[in-house]
């Protein structure tokens, strides 16, 4: 009897927690989108793993029905597994913004040099041809420099 | 009349950026130059001003992949014939750009020509660590195999292309470490290259894009990149088809 009660609670213990962690996720989250420190498109990947745990944790049994329906015979394996394979999937989804940000880093830095370079010369052009050293044709420059040292 | 464009790629490289200049004047004055600052945190670009030099600042520094591709960009919007890399730290010697340039007017057929340290077997090849000399001899051989001609130095960045190759050049290249795989990329669009013989100098300052602790990454890396872009899907075409999408020919 002292036994059963001993585990009842300790389980209505561990589902309290999972309870409160869920929610925690969930407010955290909340609040990072609320200051703009998090879109709502990424929020929403961490809200969806929050709700998830929070339904595993209120409905009891789910998980349990649920992993014996998978053939894992113990619930937290089950739990770890999916948790390990959502954070994977989402790291991959994040390596993959990530190469299509540098991406596009790369070309907006190339477009704002090329940009800056013709707006320097048609700044150069338009003070006249005195002030435009920078720009002047090759067949201007004196081809007399010291030969290379190599 | 063809239009050249030298574009010398430089990243903290005031000190010989000038000199390197002065010599490409010297022995290639009918080449226009643009000279890319990849973000230099020295005065790389008021050196290259000053030495006469049009100059492409890029915001902070993208590597040698991304300033030079700024360059055929740049060549692209400016309807270069031909554009050459010359490396800003004084490795690539000017005197051999005619020898490119010849060699690429040569034959018609050719879109790409690459200054190669191995091709001339009495030359003395070019001075480095073990690790690299055997990852160079690594890539040669398996270019080789790829491209099913000889090519013997493919990771050297003297390279001219026509117009061809700066169009495709222009809307792809890879991101770092670029030589390798641009040489796939050529062969990938069906446009041909060759190589010619250079003597390489030492370079006068700065540090290489690829130290020995990084030789092992390089190689990872590139092997990877070349490896993937076997299988990427490309726009093929044969000879009598019209070209693909990176490599029009607009006349």
């Amino acid at each position: 009897m002292i036994f059963a009660a001993e585990r009842l609670s300790s389980a209505l213990g561990q589902r309290a927690e999972v309870i409160i962690v869920a929610v925690v996720i969930c407010g955290v989250i909340f609040e990072l989108v609320r200051r703009r420190h998090l879109m709502e498109r990424y929020a929403i990947l961490w809200l969806v793993a929050g709700f998830t745990l929070l339904i595993l944790a209120l409905w009891q049994g789910l998980l349990t029905t649920l992993s014996r329906a998978a053939g894992i015979y113990y619930p937290p394996a089950a739990l770890f597994a999916v948790g390990f394979l959502f954070v994977l999937v989402l790291l991959v989804h994040f390596s993959i913004i990530v190469s299509r940000l540098s991406n596009q880093n790369k070309v907006l830095a190339q477009r704002l040099a090329l940009l800056q370079q013709r707006l320097e010369q048609e700044t150069a052009e338009r003070t006249g041809p005195a002030a435009s050293s920078a720009t002047a044709p090759v067949a201007d420059r004196p081809r007399d420099e010291p030969s290379p040292t190599r | 009349m063809n239009r050249n464009l030298i574009i010398v790629p430089a990243y903290n490289e005031a000190e010989a950026v000038g000199t390197t200049i002065a010599a490409i004047r010297r022995w290639a004055p009918e080449f226009d130059l643009l000279v890319v600052d990849d973000g230099s945190t020295d005065a790389t670009a008021e050196q290259a001003r000053m030495a006469g030099a049009t100059v492409l600042c890029l915001p902070f520094n993208l590597g040698i992949g991304g300033a030079m591709q700024s360059g055929y960009i740049y060549a692209k919007e400016h309807d270069y014939d031909v554009a050459v890399q010359v490396d800003g730290d004084g490795q690539h010697d000017p005197r051999y750009i005619d020898d490119l340039l010849s060699r690429l007017n040569e034959d018609p057929k050719l879109n790409m020509v690459t200054g190669s340290r191995f091709l001339d077997p009495e030359g003395e090849g070019y001075r480095s660590s073990a690790i690299r000399r055997v990852g160079i001899r690594l890539f040669a051989r398996l270019m080789s195999l790829i491209t099913r001609q000889r090519v013997t130095d493919p990771t050297s960045g003297f390279r001219m292309t026509d117009r061809r190759g700066i169009e495709l050049f222009a809307r792809d290249y890879p991101h770092d470490y670029p030589e390798v795989e641009a040489i796939l990329l050529m062969h990938a669009h069906r446009l041909r290259s060759c190589e010619v013989a250079v003597v390489m100098g030492p370079r006068i300052t700065g540090e290489s894009a690829i130290s020995s602790t990084q030789s092992v990454y390089y190689m990872v890396k590139v092997l990877l990149a070349v490896f993937v872009a076997l299988f990427r899907e490309r726009p093929n075409v044969v000879e009598e088809d019209p070209p693909p999408v990176g490599a029009e020919r607009t006349t």
